[in-house]
Order: C-alpha cells, then structure tokens, then sequence
C-alpha cells in the first residue's frame, strides 16, 4: 500500500499541491486523472522522490518510504526520453544496472524485455535509427527492466502504437494481479475507465475525488435511473417529483429520489410491460466534469 | 534488490561517459590531430636546434689564421678562392673566408645571397657584457614554454568543459534525465560525469606530457627534460584538480538550459574564464608580480605554478600550497555546483536563473 499523506508543495507563486492524500492499494490499478496542470506530474515526482515535498509524507505500508522502495518502483515519466546515441540493449541494461543490477542480471532481464515488446531484433541499433513507436517501446523496457514491485507511470499512454498500449495494459494488469500498487496518469478517460479498479480525481493541486470506481460512479449518479419500455412514455416528465427527463432510444432517463423512482416503475407496470429499469452509471467524462467544476 | 552506493553509481556514470565519448570519431580525430601538433612541434624545435650548429666555413691561404682563431666556427681548408666558391655555391659550407688586400683585416667573406650574420659575429670584436640580474631560462625557450602549458591548458579545458557542458544538456534536452534521476542520486550523477569527463582530460594530458618526454628524447634534447621535466610533472598534477573544478562549473551552467543551442549562453562566461591565464602567461611569462599572483588564483594556478616552477622562482613549498588551495576551491565549487545542478534538471523550457537554482 503506497499512501500520500497531507502533501502540499509550492514552486515560487503557484500552489501546485495543497494538502494532497490519497493510497494506491496492492493488487489495485489506481487511476490518476486530472486536467494539465493539475497536480499529477508532481504528485508522482514527490512519490519517486525526485521532488521534495513542502509538508506532509509518503508511506508504503504504514512507513516513511526510502530509497530501496523508490528503487523497487517501475517510473515512467511524462517527459521521457533516452540517449539516442546509446544502443537500445545497451541501454536498457545500463538503466537495469543504475538501479542496482548486476550487468548479468540486467542483460537478462533486457533481452527479455526486448523480446515480448518485439523489438529484439533492433537490440544493438541506436536508439536514434528507430521508429517513434519502437522508440516508445525501448521507453517502456526502460522503466521495467529492474522489475519493479510498483509502478507509478505518467501517461504511459501517449505517444504509444497500438501494440504498445496492449503491452501496457497486460504489463499494468501483470503487475496488478502479482499484488503490485500501481498507479497510473492518463487524459483518455475511456481507457482508465475500462482499466481502473480506483480512481483519484484532482484539479488546482487538490483532490476532489478518490475512492473505487463503483462507489464514484454510486456516489456521483444516485439519482440517475433509465426505463426502457416499448409504451409510450412521455407521462414521465409530469410526474411528481421528476427532474432532467431525456428521452434515450426506447426509454427515458430522468433524475429522482429513490422512492419517487419506485413510483415511477409501479406506474410504468400498470400501464404496460416495462423491458429494463436500473440506476444509470455515469460515466467518467461526466463525474469528471462534475468533480471538477 | 538494494539501491546503489553513491560512489558505485558514479564510477557506473563515469564509465559510460568514457565508453560513448571513445566511440565518438570527432574526440578521436580531434585528439589524434592535438597530438601529432604536438609531436610536431618538438621534431620542429629539435631540427630547429640541430642546425643551430657552429656554421661550416671554408678558409684559403692567408686567411686561414684567420679562420682558426675565431672559436665558433667549424674550418675547412681548402686551396683554392675558386674551390672555396664552389662550396659556398653548393651549400657545403655557410661562408668563404679568403685572403684579401682589399682590406686591412688582410681577408674577405664570401657567402651565396645574404651576409653570414652567425660567421661575421664569430669573426668580429665585441666587448665583454656584465649582466646585473643574468634570466635563469633561455628567452625563447620561456617563451615556448609559456605557449606550451598555456595553449594545452586552454584547448584542453574547452574541448572538456564542452564535452561535460553537452552531455548534460543532452540528458535534459531528451529528457532522460527524470529517468536518471529516479535511479541514482544527483550527486552521483554530477561525480560521475564529472570524473568520466576529468579521467578523458587527464589522460590526453598525460598523453601530451609522455609524447613530450618520448619526444625530446627521441630527437637528442634531452638537456630541454631535465629544464622542463619538474614543470611538466606539476602541470599535470594541478591541471587534474584544475580541471575537476572547471568541470563542475561546466556541468552547473550546462543545467541551467534544456537545449544544445542555448550552451554558449551559458558556458562563454567560464570560457573566458579559461582564457584568462592562457593569455596572461603569454605576456606576462617575464613578470614575477603577474606570474606570482597566477600561481595561487585556482582557475590559473594549473598554468601559473608550473611556469614559476620552470624558471626557478618558485620556493619548494609554493606548489603544495597552492595545490591546497586550488582543492579547497575545488571541494567548494563542486558542492555549489551540485546544488545548481539538482536544483535545475527537472525545470525544461527557459533558462533557469541562476537566483533560482541556488535558491533552496
């Protein structure tokens, strides 16, 4: 468990973060979203210790992080980038070794690297000859190649080939189901949806949200309901205590309290035979949108 | 897996700086063309000073008394003025001494298209001379030496402090800096690419100071090491922690940009800076004040003492405590310049003011 406790930092006028905590659970993908700007890139570099933060602290499972615990993190930061001279094995190997490997150990881990990311046989090219997406590629053997336990990744997904991005997402999922904290920043909303087990939500240095994605979604459309029935329907919007009806292909959705909801059901039942009705979820675009107002 | 020690991670940094830098063909070329200048100019100083030889005069007759009284010149007796034409003809001898009655010297001087200044001074009368305060060095060789430490000072520090200069811009401008960085402390960041950098200096001084030695013990002048040896083996000392210190200052001006075409800005300052004692020793290579005063500032002191040390002036105890104080410069200058460097990486774009990198 990696825990941000109270961290607020400052660069010269600008309050990037102001009194920060969220946990990034074991086992548990942690989303990381945020308009540019936001906090996200500090936030991580505090985590890496890269940064130092004005107060508050970092801990892994209840104790002050150190260095063998920032070494065991997988980084991959937002501006990245690696020697385009350098050959891309020996490369990689230099990073694995800078980490604390042996050259022994860090070539193995490389070639393996190399070879499930396809680009093996680009091994002793520079780094400069390759393509921007194979480039990419070497990028991410570069923040894994000392196998970390943890992972903390800045937009791990820009920039990358499609082929990248699977690699990516079964590398997050990996790591996840060995029991890793990871934690993830990303502007395609669709994809943290679809990938996260947690969410934290943050805009001007604070947090606005966090918790599981079930529950935000709970939290944030408590009283979004959607009824789909082939009758017509249109009596809903002058029912008591209805708000925001929209009519959505065979069904409405409208806003209401529980009780009222009920309501609405038993009526639609008496009048015709009623195909689906449930709690509409929003979706992360819209609890984003909200939170960050 | 346990993080790296600091010093093992710096020798791993330094190492790379080393390996890229000898794959690099321009650093080869380059040190290849400085050492064969060097080369050069010594075979160059030696025929130079082979040829200064007493000069070769063919003498006839009469004048042959002449010719044998005179000390600094090197006799061939012939029979005859048109045999001794022949030889000055041929370059076998530099001048004809010949009897004359032209003249109440009872001889003449015959030579090919210029007076023999060398023969005519050896033939001449001139009076004793007394010097008050005698140079202990001969002039020109004062004056080369002076050009030798002070050029190699100069072309090496340039070409190294660039060299650290664009490696660290390099890991800015492709940003994988942030990724250094998480791995490995700054400090062992800056140590290593400090002392990768002062290893590749010191050695192509060491070079330079051994092609020397081989050198002039290859040609026969080997009176010139024993004059300039003690000098030559100080220069190599200061400038190894000379240049540690350059380094620093290098690599904490090169971290205050993010892209190679912002290096000048930064670095012309320190550029002049090594200029400084490049341009002082050469004319002022016969000022005791000027040169005393250089062999203590740390950035001249590399060039200075050494200079010092080869005419004489310099008392036994001078070099070791000036080497003192050019390490406590340096030692203060690396933690000064650790801080600018740590404080500047992670800020991309502009160039980060000085004020800032030293704040916090």
């Amino acid at each position: 468990m990696l825990q941000v406790d109270h961290v607020s930092r400052r660069f010269g006028e600008r309050q990037a973060l102001d009194d920060v905590s969220f946990g990034v659970g074991s086992g548990r993908i942690t989303g990381f979203v945020g308009a540019n700007g936001a906090g996200k890139t500090t936030a991580m570099r505090i985590i890496l210790g890269v940064l130092t933060p004005d107060s508050g602290s970092v801990t892994v499972d209840g104790r002050p992080i150190d260095a063998d615990d920032r070494h065991s993190i997988g980084y991959m930061p937002e501006e990245r980038g690696l020697y385009p001279k350098m050959k891309v094995a020996e490369q990689v190997a230099y990073l694995g070794m800078l980490h604390g490997m042996s050259k022994k150990a860090a070539e193995d881990s490389t070639a393996r690297l190399l070879d499930r990311l396809a680009i093996a046989e680009r091994s002793n090219d520079a780094v400069e000859t390759l393509s921007l997406g194979n480039q990419q590629r070497a990028q991410i053997a570069a923040a894994l190649v000392h196998e970390p336990t943890a992972l903390v990744l800045d937009e791990p997904f820009s920039g990358l080939d499609p082929i990248g991005v699977e690699t990516v997402l079964s590398v997050l999922r990996d790591a996840a189901a060995g029991g890793a904290p990871v934690l993830f920043s990303s502007h395609q909303l669709d994809v943290v949806e679809r990938l996260c087990d947690d969410l934290v939500i943050i805009a001007d240095g604070q947090v606005r949200a966090a918790g599981s994605r079930d529950d935000l979604r709970a939290e944030h459309g408590g009283d979004s309901w959607r009824l789909s029935a082939p009758g017509d329907l249109s009596w809903v919007a002058s029912a008591a205590g209805v708000t925001g009806v929209e009519a959505e292909g065979d069904g409405v959705l409208f806003h209401a309290d529980y009780p009222t909801a009920q309501e609405v059901v038993r009526r639609a039942v008496e009048a015709g035979p009623v195909t689906s009705f449930g709690p509409q979820h929003p979706s992360l675009a819209q609890i984003f949108a909200e939170v960050v107002k | 897996m346990t993080a790296r020690s600091v010093p093992s991670a710096a020798w791993l940094v330094a190492r790379r700086e080393v390996t890229m830098r000898l794959r690099s063909k321009a650093f080869l070329v380059s040190t290849g063309i400085l050492l064969l200048a060097v080369l050069a100019g010594i075979v160059i100083g030696g025929i130079v000073s082979a040829t200064a030889s007493d000069p070769t005069v063919a003498a006839v007759g009469t004048a042959q008394a002449a010719a044998d009284r005179a000390t600094g010149l090197e006799v061939r007796h012939v029979d005859s003025v048109a045999e001794a034409r022949v030889l000055v003809k041929k370059g076998t001898v530099d001048a004809a001494i010949v009897p004359s009655t032209k003249t109440p010297l009872g001889y003449e001087v015959i030579a090919d298209s210029s007076p023999p200044e060398s023969v005519i001074a050896q033939l001449s009368v001139t009076p004793p001379v007394t010097l008050l305060d005698p140079p202990s060095q001969n002039g020109l060789l004062t004056y080369l030496v002076a050009l030798g430490f002070g050029l190699v000072f100069f072309v090496s520090s340039i070409t190294f402090g660039s060299t650290i200069a664009q490696s660290v811009i390099e890991e800015k401008q492709t940003r994988v800096v942030e990724i250094l960085m998480t791995a490995i402390p700054v400090r062992a960041l800056l140590a290593g690419k400090v002392l990768g950098n002062s290893i590749l200096a010191f050695a192509q001084i060491a070079a330079i100071a051994l092609l020397t030695v081989g050198g002039l013990l290859a040609t026969g002048q080997t009176s010139v090491i024993g004059l300039i040896g003690p000098a030559l083996i100080w220069f190599v000392v200061f400038f190894a922690f000379g240049f540690i210190l350059l380094a620093a200052l290098f690599s904490a001006a090169a971290s205050l940009v993010s892209r190679q075409e912002d290096a000048a800005a930064v670095t012309t300052p320190l550029t002049m800076l090594v200029m400084v004692p490049y341009l002082l020793v050469i004319l002022f290579n016969d000022n005791a004040l000027v040169l005393g005063i250089m062999s203590y500032v740390p950035f001249s002191a590399p060039v200075g003492m050494p200079m010092r040390i080869f005419l004489g002036t310099a008392e036994w105890w001078e070099p070791i405590l000036s080497l003192v104080i050019l390490l406590i410069s340096t030692l203060l200058v690396i933690i000064l310049g650790a801080r600018i460097y740590s404080n500047s990486l992670l800020r991309m774009g502009g160039r980060v003011k000085l004020k800032d990198a030293l704040a916090r």
